[in-house]
């Protein structure tokens, strides 16, 4: 039973009733509905509960502004918290709850707050939860958790889709006004690409709500056509429910667009939300104005509204939100909506607050009158009217309008900085002279606030945005409008600015009082627009009481600045399709099927999947695992994928010059068919990344990388090429994913190879030495590059074929007697042999500090890092430098990270004499090992210090040894 | 923000990886390598800053771009003599 629907009139369509549920009420209303108009239209006023003192509230709008009607719609999962009744459209067997209550919306226990209010203003929080100190974090901030909040978030994952998608066109037009329609319409008959954004899911914006006429039709029907005729240009995309919410550089702006909110069942694969980035190079704001309400007592309660927003309910839902109506105005507007009210069958009487103003239309009129107070529990029942004279007198009323003039929806303008400017004949801030570049303003949104003007408007700025002719305008409604600043009825008791956040008069008189008079103070100290609406409907008329209070001019108290986004917006469409596993893409090498059937656990290296090691039949523990790879490599023979190092490709005439300059130390003096390792450092001095480079040719290096460093250095590299040295002939290609690679190591490493390798391929000591490379051919024609490297102490080789062979190639490594290794035993058998890997190369380290200074110590050229790395403090005695630890009783653990001290010394920053950076199992040793950066460096070989870890109570004694804690000679990798 | 890359058009900011002041192309001879390393102009308006367009052409850029309005001027393949 729509109790309060109109029989006639109206964009709803009473031949498709649909059913809805509010707080489990089931209710119906019509196709074209928002679920706050169909509530209306059900005689339902109360939606929500303030976010302070629970006040009963109902819709003070009928657009995006809305500070009161939040509910969350839908449940489980997919439940949405804070949306706004007056933008939800209603579909079939949508189900809406009312928020912030402890009960029933009509009995909610929290309304106590209410009763408190003397103790509950502005400052409460600072002033009053100050002291003890102790007692916040346990009583007093669960205290502020349990009891602020609108809706609740559901807590489970969102199963919803969301998009990311570029849009480009000419011109983009925000909003579907006169202004923005006559825009496009310019535009659009012109041939340039349009798109006209509208956040309503019905173009036309005012005009459908008001019951004028524009070309000799109903104002509605014309902006019908108009639509209808931007739809069936080719080069016009209309795109409803659409928001514009930030103006970015480079003429991109951000649109929101719901795709999915008003579908009881979208279709499979349609996203919730499409986040647009627009690239426009000119755009016409067409966002028009936001009405104000005036602040008066008691002025919060259900069934008190905006005039302008009554007209909507009225005209375009058809919906009448009361029979006996007080509209109170300090403008011609909201004589509008008394004579709409009169026509739709309620009885007006009007409160004009400028003395004289308005002709005798027939209203119970009430000239230089104000409404002081309103009574009525859940509804507005009554109102107190003050009569020029002083005297005041009681009304039944069931509605109140309320419009205290317009603001321009200025709010894209300020996006990249620009500042609004006050007009007084409006009273209203207007944009500024700078805009964002290629935006135009048009219509209400520059205060122009006449339809003709709005119709002009649009169509002059869209012509002189483009250089193209206007769009007639047909005939509209011209009248001035007339305005006089009003923000507030004196001597009112609780009059209510925000509404969201419960910010009232008294509280912006208290701010005044205690200092907080700038307008950026005072929004923080009242929170006063800092709600979700963000005090759309509240800010100017705030502005204006300070500006009362203090005796200056608007303009002299200030503006707040608008940032996006203009509406709230999901950081779900932000991420778009960026969520879980395609947060980021997964980089598996070509064996990756192969490990992980020969039981591997992997480990993300960055983007990469690498194997961890491998479970063999009933190994319990990692450590089982890593164990016995250790010890079958070092007894035998094992392989690992080292597929993910960083390979780059160099080649020119001054490639060795060109990798000198990069390195520190020489390449270009590298024979060819011959490995050297090298240290790259920043300009700084400090060690950047480190590698191997093969000449291949005389003219032709392979360099190889960390995994982690693999994309820095090729930028890096790149960089030195194109930047430093454009001159030199050199060309760089990353070649990462077109070689598979693996280590073959092991005193078998040999005997496995030359299973694999063609046979009467010569991997002799004398023929192939250590730091060998060459091709090869594997059995089987497979083309091959073999190098003698070693990362971990043994006979080692590294084959690279190109990326299809290399499942084949782990396949025929295992046939030939490879056990594979993961990367925890590369890590133990390299921590074994001390070398440096990322914990030792971690940003704030140099070659000597490495142990390395050795490394083109003789070097007589120039190269990145060189000077820099002479720096005094780089190379001071007491510099932490590289040493191997064992713990004194080799039972005992070593820790990553954990200080090294004097065996008597108290832990403390000053007596740190450094810490430990890698640890590992040495199965081949039997103990916990380390590696550990100590002041002095090799020489305190053989003291003995304190290993101590505060945060997880570790306190070992240890030795300094050397960090190469196998085979020190290399008998083993030159075998 | 869009920078117009010579080789790709005008590409989204996201392709890009900035580094800094383009005055890095300038590596001084050894006794100058501190200021060079460690000493930047900052200027509040137009700048000349050198961008790799790695999610592209993988081309090293000097783009020249205001900083207090993020206005982009012009881009130019650094490795053409004449950018640096």
């Amino acid at each position: 039973m729509q109790a309060d629907r109109l029989s006639g009139g109206g964009l709803v369509d009473r031949s498709a009733p649909l059913p809805f549920s509010f707080d489990g009420e089931v209710y119906e209303g019509f196709e074209g509905d928002t679920l706050a108009s169909a509530l209306l239209a059900n005689g339902v006023r109360l939606m929500g509960r303030s976010f302070k003192y629970h006040r009963p509230r109902g819709p003070l709008s009928a657009g995006p502004e809305e500070p009161n009607a939040l509910v969350t719609v839908g449940g489980g999962a997919k439940a949405d918290p804070n949306v706004r009744a007056t933008v939800q459209e209603l579909y079939a067997g949508l189900s809406a709850a009312s928020q912030n209550r402890v009960g029933s919306l009509r009995f909610d226990l929290m309304a106590v707050n209410d009763l408190l209010h003397r103790f509950l203003g502005a400052g409460f929080y600072y002033k009053t939860f100050m002291w003890p100190a102790a007692f916040w974090e346990k009583l007093y901030e669960p205290l502020i958790r349990r009891a602020a909040g609108l809706g609740a978030l559901s807590g489970q994952p969102d199963p919803d889709e969301y998009e990311v998608a570029h849009a480009h066109c000419d011109l983009l037009v925000i909003g579907s006004g006169p202004a923005g329609l006559m825009a496009a319409l310019t535009a659009g008959r012109a041939g340039k690409r349009v798109i006209l954004a509208e956040e309503d899911f019905v173009l036309g914006g005012r005009l459908n709500a008001e019951s004028f006429e524009v070309g000799g039709k109903p104002a509605a029907l014309w902006a019908a056509e108009a639509a209808a005729e931007l739809a069936a240009l080719p080069n016009v995309r209309l795109m409803r429910r659409t928001a514009v919410f930030g103006v970015y550089d480079g003429a991109v702006y951000g649109a929101l667009e719901r795709n999915a909110d008003h579908l009881g069942a979208p279709p499979p694969g349609l996203p919730r939300m499409t986040m647009w980035k627009v690239h426009a190079p000119r755009a016409i704001l067409a966002s028009g104005a936001i009405e104000r309400p005036i602040a008066f007592g008691n002025n919060d309660r259900p069934g008190i509204m905006l005039a302008g927003a009554v007209r909507s309910y009225v005209n375009r839902y058809a919906v009448l939100p009361g029979r006996r109506a007080v509209v109170f105005t300090a403008c011609d507007d909201g004589w509008r909506t008394a004579r709409d009210l009169r026509a739709a069958g309620a009885e007006v009487t009007v409160v004009d607050a400028r003395p004289g103003a308005g002709r005798d239309e027939g209203f119970r009129t009430i000239r230089g009158g104000a409404v002081v107070d309103t009574a009525g529990r859940l509804r507005v029942s009554h109102v107190t009217l003050r009569h020029p004279g002083g005297t005041e007198d009681s009304a039944s009323a069931d509605l109140v309008a309320v419009s205290g003039g317009w603001s321009p929806a200025l709010h894209l303008t300020c996006h990249l900085g620009g500042k609004p400017v006050w007009r007084e004949d409006i009273a209203a801030f207007v944009p500024g002279a700078t805009l964002p570049p290629g935006m135009h303003v048009a219509g209400a949104a520059r205060g122009d606030y006449t339809t003709l003007a709005c119709l002009r408007g649009g169509a002059a700025e869209a012509a002189s945005a483009l250089g193209v002719s206007p769009a007639e305008a047909p005939e509209a409604e011209d009248g001035a409008a007339g305005v006089s600043p009003f923000w507030r009825v004196k001597g009112a008791k609780r009059a209510f600015l925000d509404q969201q956040n419960d910010v009232t008069v008294k509280d912006v008189e208290l701010a005044h009082r205690e200092g907080f008079r700038a307008a950026e103070h005072m929004k923080r100290y009242t929170t006063l627009g800092m709600a979700t609406d963000q005090g759309k409907t509240a800010n100017i008329p705030a502005l204006g009481i300070m500006a009362e209070l203090t005796g200056r001019t608007i303009p002299e108290t200030g503006t707040t600045t608008f940032r996006p986004p203009w509406t709230p917006v999901p950081i779900a469409a932000f991420a778009g399709r960026h969520k879980g596993k395609h947060f980021h893409a997964t980089r598996l090498t070509p064996s990756h099927d192969w490990a992980k059937e020969n039981g591997a656990d992997f480990v993300e290296t960055g983007l990469w999947l690498r194997a961890q090691w491998f479970r063999r039949g009933a190994e319990k523990g990692w450590r089982d695992s890593v164990d016995r790879e250790v010890v079958e490599t070092r007894g035998g023979a094992g392989f690992c994928d080292v597929t993910t190092l960083g390979k780059i490709d160099v080649k020119g005439r001054d490639s060795g010059a060109f990798l000198d300059r990069l390195y520190r130390n020489t390449f270009s003096t590298l024979p060819v068919g011959r490995c050297r390792y090298g240290l790259m450092l920043r300009e700084d001095g400090i060690v950047f990344d480190d590698g191997t480079a093969a000449r291949l040719g005389e003219h032709h290096f392979l360099v190889t990388t960390t995994t982690a460093k693999a994309v820095q250095v090729f930028r890096h590299m790149e960089f030195a090429r194109a930047c430093l040295w454009p001159e030199m002939e050199v060309s760089l290609v990353s070649v990462t994913e077109q070689w598979a690679q693996y280590s073959l190591a092991g005193p078998k490493a040999r005997e496995v190879l030359a299973r694999i390798v063609e046979p009467g391929f010569d991997l002799s000591n004398e023929v192939f030495p250590y730091m060998a490379c060459g091709a090869a051919t594997l059995r089987g024609g497979v083309p091959a590059r073999l190098f003698r490297l070693s990362f971990s102490g043994e006979l080692a080789y590294e084959i690279a074929v190109p990326a299809r062979y290399g499942h084949g190639l782990a396949e025929a490594l295992a046939a030939a007697g490879a056990v594979p290794y993961g990367v925890e035993a590369l890590g133990v058998m390299r921590v074994e042999k001390g070398h440096p890997a990322g914990n030792e190369l971690d940003g704030r380290t140099t070659a000597a500090d490495l142990g390395l200074a050795a490394l083109g110590a003789k070097k007589s050229t120039g190269f990145i890092g060189r000077e820099m790395e002479r720096r005094e403090g780089l190379q001071a005695a007491d510099r932490p430098a590289l040493v191997g630890l064992r713990p004194v009783d080799p039972s005992a653990k070593l820790l990553a990270g954990a200080h090294l001290l004097e065996p008597g010394a108290a832990p403390k920053t000053e007596t740190s004499l450094g810490w430990v950076s890698s640890v590992a199992f040495s199965p081949s040793l039997g103990s916990s090992i380390g590696l550990a950066f100590l002041k002095g460096g090799m020489a305190r070989t053989g003291e003995r210090l304190r290993m101590w870890d505060g945060l997880r109570g570790a306190d070992v004694a240890v030795e300094v040894v050397s960090p190469v804690f196998i085979d020190p000679e290399g008998a083993q990798l030159r075998g | 923000m869009r920078i117009p890359c010579p080789f790709c058009g005008p590409r989204m900011l996201e392709e890009f990886v900035y580094l800094g002041d383009a005055a890095l192309m300038r590596r001084p001879a050894e006794g100058a390598t501190c200021d060079y390393v460690f000493l930047r102009d900052n200027p509040a308006g137009r700048h000349r800053e050198l961008w790799r367009h790695e999610g592209g052409c993988g081309a090293w850029l000097v783009v020249e771009r205001d900083v207090t309005t993020h206005e982009i001027f012009g881009a130019a393949l650094a490795e053409a003599r004449d950018a640096g």
